[in-house]
């Protein structure tokens, strides 16, 4: 086990280097600025910078949609509404990039409370997709002077956009020497930035990297700066293509540097009371976590193992839920072997749950840094499942190197997990072959050809070209080219809206299979997680109560993405007497706990059914933009088949018992008349029988969530919850 | 015998809770277990012998981001 006392400091660049890098900046713009203290939580103010004219613009955020959109995600899509129109795509000038980090982000005294949110109008769906992510930038906006930043325009030139609160000023400059790597460029800006060693913590950068010129699936790269291991480190804001369009408009980084973090710079109402929460929280942590999820020594991959006792790792590209190879990477071998251990590895300052867990001096064996050591965040869960099992993947090494390229290339793990999967089932069927692939041998399991792809992907070349397209466009291209046929690549392609699906197989849980299809981005298991209640528990077995299930938990969990919130901390740890609660499901305490965060720092009191309304509103403008943008409608909430049964044969003979005999126990055949029906008749059988159920389980959650059964909604929801504003009745009006 | 609202075809005379959460795979590390509405806590998972008309609720809590 690799303690963090004997993990050696990594190199910092020279002073000879950052010198170099200095001297080769040039100032293209430079705008003073009075920085606006916080008052609880809030600035109320915005910048807005265009990348193409080289302007920066602050504003007053006005009061009505403060009132209405409070802040993060609300905040984000409320502007890019404004910027874009329903032609707008991806890489349209008036795209932006809004990101904000919410009222309660910025706190130091309670766990997970420095997240950012991000919006764009995305490459992979060409509709609103939201993404969060730890790190400092959303954080250090804030304490600069801004709730919210949007990014505009399209730069001709390569440009960094430094944000200086120290000095009160926003600057425009090229960096032609940094390299572009994540890895590399966030460590050589925050060097270059910072005054001294100690400054380099006042010092966060967001980027993408390489592939994210080229890839659809770019992500976007927020820095912190651990001191501990003198690294600069990385989280991601991974779905939808935020790196992607942050690459087209030309941005090489955001910096953004301030005087230091205090206890109090958010300027809270109730400070004490704050406190006094944290330290609840803190204590919990310290007792109980490594008895509950170890989040301390593993972080999120902690449930990899056990999740595949359920069926529920999505292995072979989600065609099966067990994982034969799993416990060559269970969380005791990767806390074993692989993950450093006693490090206080929070992505923002006060989180004790501390589940950012890295892989120190990792040897890499592939691509451009082959033979280098570096430190590899991760992997989480999503990563893990993704890039491994997903794959047939089973050895911790590979899927750290693979994480860490997709990190520092600038990919988002899910998007590139999933959308591997499906190349290799692609090559399995004869769809794609050697000679199609350039060569590349995308075999189960091979972990060398994934990575030759993901190193062709960051060099736009050979079928890393294909690669970078998605499983949506994919499909499309593999159609055209006479390679495959269309709708069986629609069954077993892990796409909805044009996103790759997250890394839990749903086959098993009606109510996930609508928590993947019913969201507003893209199957992304941020909205509901009802796996567990619904598959194991049995606590929601009717379409009123799953219904019921997918109206509540979309709108509690939104409530996260409005204030600068991880979720990790609500649920990943519980306080001992949680069972005696009446729900201990929903964590009572910790509900409790964020309406007094919410409470002491802005001074408003609210309870459940307002948290609830917040995000409703919130909710319901999301899905009136999609459909403004084209889609949002019953037909784009359609799923793959994969996601809901077995396709192939091999698959359905997997679980032959399990199907058989809910064909039996729910889809009203007799025991006689299976017994007769051949493999492919028992197939059809319950592809309709599930197939049904989906429609059924619509039926239920639209009028759940005051849409019509088109899944548009009403004037009358709108009206009730203070949302009918022109601009959305204008697009709702003709649909009733 | 309940499991979850679903009669158990794995009951039998002696069983524990223990017993069945070893037989259902019930790895996950956050449970909540119920019999007959009463908590019955980790320690006491191999002495709690059920009985025919025992309504036994393991409860898997939420777990992710």
């Amino acid at each position: 086990m690799i303690h963090i006392c004997n993990v050696e400091r990594y190199h910092a660049p020279s002073a000879e280097e950052l010198q170099a890098l200095r001297e080769s900046h040039v100032l293209l713009k430079k705008y003073d600025y009075e920085r606006k203290p916080l008052h609880r939580g809030y600035t109320d103010k915005i910048l807005t910078i265009d990348v193409g004219t080289k302007e920066a613009m602050i504003a007053d955020i006005p009061a009505e949609v403060k009132e209405k959109f409070i802040g993060g995600k609300g905040y984000c899509l409320r502007y890019l509404w404004d910027a874009v129109n329903p032609q707008t795509r991806w890489d349209s000038p008036e795209n932006e990039i809004v990101m904000s980090a919410g009222p309660i982000a910025g706190i130091t005294q309670y766990g997970g409370t420095g997240k950012t949110l991000i919006c764009t109008i995305s490459p992979m769906t060409d509709i609103p997709i939201d993404s969060n992510v730890g790190g400092f930038f959303g954080p250090y906006l804030k304490f600069a002077g801004f709730d919210a930043l949007e990014i505009r325009g399209k730069s001709d030139t390569d440009v960094v956009v430094v944000i200086d609160a120290t000095k009160g000023t926003i600057s425009f400059e090229e960096a032609p020497m940094e390299h572009f790597d994540a890895h590399i460029l966030c460590e050589e800006l925050t060097a270059l930035y910072a005054d001294n060693e100690n400054d380099k913590k006042n010092i966060a950068v967001a980027a993408a990297g390489s592939a994210a010129d080229y890839c659809n699936l770019g992500m976007l790269n927020f820095s912190f700066y651990d001191p501990r291991r003198g690294v600069t480190r990385l989280k991601q804001a991974g779905r939808g293509g935020i790196g992607r369009v942050f690459r087209n408009k030309r941005i090489k980084a955001l910096v953004c540097k301030i005087g230091g973090v205090k206890a109090n710079l958010n300027d809270v109402y109730d400070f004490g009371l704050i406190n006094k929460t944290g330290l609840k929280f803190h204590r919990e942590v310290a007792n109980n976590d490594a008895k509950q999820n170890d989040m301390r020594g593993v972080g999120t991959a902690y449930s990899l193992r056990t999740l595949a006792d359920y069926d529920i790792v999505p292995t072979h590209n989600f065609k099966f839920g067990d994982a034969p190879g799993i416990d060559e990477m269970t969380a005791a071998v990767f806390k074993a072997d692989w993950l450093t251990q006693g490090a206080a590895d929070g992505c923002w300052y006060g989180c004790s749950m501390a589940c950012a867990k890295a892989s120190d001096h990792f040897l890499l064996k592939t691509g451009p840094y082959k033979g280098q050591r570096v430190c590899v965040d991760g992997p989480e869960y999503e990563s893990a499942a993704g890039l491994g099992p997903s794959c047939g993947i089973y050895n911790p090494q590979e899927v750290l190197e693979i994480n860490f390229y997709c990190d520092t290339y600038g990919l988002d793990t899910i998007s590139y997990g999933t959308m591997t999967a499906f190349l290799m089932e692609c090559y399995e069927r004869g769809i794609l072959n050697k000679e199609r692939t350039g060569g590349l041998d995308l075999t189960w399991g091979n972990a060398a050809d994934d990575l030759e792809m993901m190193h062709q992907m960051a060099r736009n070349e050979g079928f890393g070209k294909i690669a970078a397209l998605g499983i949506h466009k994919q499909k499309e291209y593999f159609a055209k080219m006479g390679w495959g046929d269309m709708n069986e690549m629609n069954d077993f392609g892990m796409e909805q809206k044009g996103l790759e699906y997250s890394e839990y197989s749903a086959k098993e849980s009606l109510a996930q299979q609508g928590g993947y299809g019913l969201t507003n981005k893209g199957p992304q298991h941020d909205e509901a997680w009802l796996i567990f209640m619904d598959q194991v528990n049995n606590q929601i077995p009717t379409f009123e109560d799953k219904a019921e299930a997918l109206y509540f938990y979309p709108m509690f969990r939104t409530w996260f993405g409005l204030m600068g919130l991880c979720k990790l901390p609500w649920n990943d740890i519980v306080p001992a007497d949680n069972a005696l609660t009446d729900d201990p499901k929903m964590v009572p305490e910790h509900v409790e706990n964020y309406l007094n965060l919410y409470y002491g720092v802005t001074g408003q009191k609210i309870d459940t059914k307002e948290m609830i309304r917040q995000s409703e509103r919130v909710y319901n403008f999301q899905r009136i933009f999609n459909i403004r943008m084209g889609k949002g409608l019953r037909a784009n909430d359609a799923i793959p088949y994969r996601s809901a049964g077995p396709v192939f044969e091999d698959e359905y003979l997997w679980r032959e018992e399990r199907y058989d005999t809910q064909l039996v126990e729910l889809a009203g055949y007799t025991p006689e008349q299976v017994k007769s029906m051949s493999l492919q008749e028992r197939m059809a059988a319950t592809r309709k029988h599930r197939e049904d159920q989906y429609q059924k389980l619509i039926d239920a959650v639209y009028p759940k969530r005051g849409w019509n059964m088109n899944g548009v909604p009403t004037i009358a929801h709108l009206k009730e919850l203070g949302m009918d504003l022109p601009e959305l009745l204008e697009i709702v009006e003709p649909l009733q | 015998m309940q499991l979850n609202h679903r009669e158990y075809a794995g009951f039998r005379e002696g069983i524990t809770v223990q017993d069945v959460i070893d037989e259902n795979k019930f790895t996950w590390p956050k449970l909540v277990v119920r019999c007959n509405g009463k908590v019955i806590w980790p320690q006491d998972y191999a002495q709690t012998v059920l009985q025919e008309n025992d309504d036994l609720e393991v409860i898997h809590l939420l777990g992710g981001g």
